[in-house]
């Protein structure tokens, strides 16, 4: 399953969130009879900035790759990160997501991270 | 027993829908049903109710918005439907008989507007974001607005504003978890934050995404992310009785019936609260009269669960004006459905 998102860039280093161990094998659940994924992913540092771009990156990627009705949640892992409530808060308001993903420079941010060929 | 019964799916949006707005004075006096709808795709689209009994979009307005078209409202009249939109404006139409033209576009809050309400009167409107901020604009002849407040008080975005029924109160609700009330204090516009519904109250304890008014004004619904609906009550006669703020307290909280986040509640006039949620269904409620009320409090019954009303997560349930217990619905998956809630006799 990992393998839908295990390419995807990490916003500040010029390797895949897989290779950074942001995401393993255990980092996605899928129950395709409810229709819902549960995504966790650890932050490479506690305080790391761009935890919300990854979460962005994850989510667009998730729904290129899945039904349009699943439900996604997207989670960093317990302890990973300093601000985890309100990380996993801001991860998982769809219209806190819709509103970044019209930012121009926000969305450009999360297409060079899921299409860039540089890795 | 209660049905629901879907009448039709109204199709044309290219992206989710997020909110609905019956226009007030449609379905009355024999006038058609008359509907607006806002949408991800960044338009508006009205849809009306033909004598052949089908619905059919009379208007798509896809200007002046350049990102999604997050809320909108109809001014008391009718006349005008007020948008608010992600790319920072409010822009407000007005009914030129066949066709809806721009009167205004309300610039202001830094970034995104995500609701916009008139009050009873079609005086005032206000407005909220993502800025934190509450505006208050005054409605002035000639289609012109003046902004008379700035309310700053919500740590966080402002989800939805929504005016009482029938006095001159404010209600914001927000990601910050909290519901604010608002009134001027007297005198020359000076609003301020007269109580706030928090965690400590007995309030939400995650986003607060909307609310509700009964008919009467004395009751109040608010609907969560952390999965549940609270119902609040204030004393009407006192707020009648004299110039002073009644204030607003926790009655009952409804949990238990949600899966996945409430994004919209709306309370109808013969009181029943119906539900949006990101589960798909569309559920409604009834208050419990057998139960003694007195001892106990008010506590509230699901009457009728819809699964799967929609494919997707369901963004707005707005109930009809007029005779029939028509509601509408939403969906990420940008379709409206009009359903009639139905009594059937056992």
């Amino acid at each position: 399953m990992v393998n839908f998102v295990r390419d995807i860039r990490d916003p500040e280093h010029p390797y895949s969130l897989e290779q950074l161990s942001v995401l393993s094998e255990e980092s996605i659940t899928v129950d395709d009879k409810l229709g819902r994924i549960l995504i966790t992913f650890t932050p490479t540092i506690q305080h790391c900035s761009m935890a919300t771009v990854i979460g962005l990156c994850l989510r667009v990627k998730l729904k290129q790759c899945f039904p349009p009705h699943y439900k996604v949640d997207i989670k960093v892992s317990p302890g990973s990160h300093a601000d985890e409530e309100s990380v996993n808060k801001q991860l998982n308001d769809k219209e806190r997501v819709a509103a970044a993903l019209e930012n121009p420079n926000l969305r450009q941010l999360v297409d060079e991270c899921l299409y860039s060929s540089e890795l | 027993m209660e049905g629901l019964k879907e009448i039709q799916k109204l199709e044309g949006h290219t992206d989710r829908v997020w909110s609905l707005a019956w226009n007030p004075l449609s379905g009355l006096d024999g006038a058609p049903l008359k509907l607006a709808s806002c949408s991800g795709d960044k338009t508006v689209r009205i849809w009306e109710h033909k004598p052949s009994n089908s619905w059919e979009c009379q208007a798509v307005l896809d200007d002046p918005h350049t990102r999604t078209v997050r809320s909108c409202a109809w001014s008391p009249s009718g006349k005008l439907l007020a948008t608010a939109s992600f790319d920072g404006t409010t822009a407000i139409f007005q009914d030129v008989g066949d066709d809806y033209e721009c009167v205004s576009t309300l610039e202001g809050h830094e970034n995104e507007v995500k609701s916009v309400s008139w009050n009873a009167s079609g005086s005032l409107l206000a407005t909220c974001g993502r800025d934190k901020t509450v505006w208050i604009w005054e409605v002035l002849p000639g289609n012109e607005f003046e902004c008379v407040a700035v309310l700053q008080g919500h740590t966080q975005d402002v989800k939805m504003v929504q005016w009482h029924p029938t006095m001159e109160l404010l209600f914001s609700c927000s990601y910050d978890n909290t519901v604010k009330i608002w009134a001027d204090d007297g005198e020359d516009d000076n609003w301020v934050c007269v109580q706030t519904l928090a965690q400590s109250n007995s309030g939400h304890s995650s986003t607060v995404w909307a609310l509700s008014f009964n008919a009467t004004g004395d009751k109040m619904v608010t609907c969560s992310d952390d999965l549940t609906l609270k119902i609040w009550g204030t004393d009407n006669g006192k707020m009648l009785s004299s110039d002073g703020f009644a204030p607003w307290s926790h009655l009952c909280t409804v949990a238990g019936y949600h899966d996945r986040t409430i994004f919209s509640v709306h309370w109808s006039r013969d009181n029943i609260i119906a539900t949006g949620a990101a589960d798909d269904a569309i559920r409604f409620f009834v208050e419990n009269n057998e139960c003694d009320t007195l001892v106990d409090g008010p506590s509230y019954n699901l009457l009728l669960k819809k699964e799967k009303a929609h494919d997707m997560d369901i963004n707005s349930v707005q109930w009809s004006p007029g005779e029939n217990r028509l509601l509408a619905s939403a969906a990420d998956d940008g379709t409206i459905k009009i359903w009639e809630l139905t009594s059937v006799s056992c």
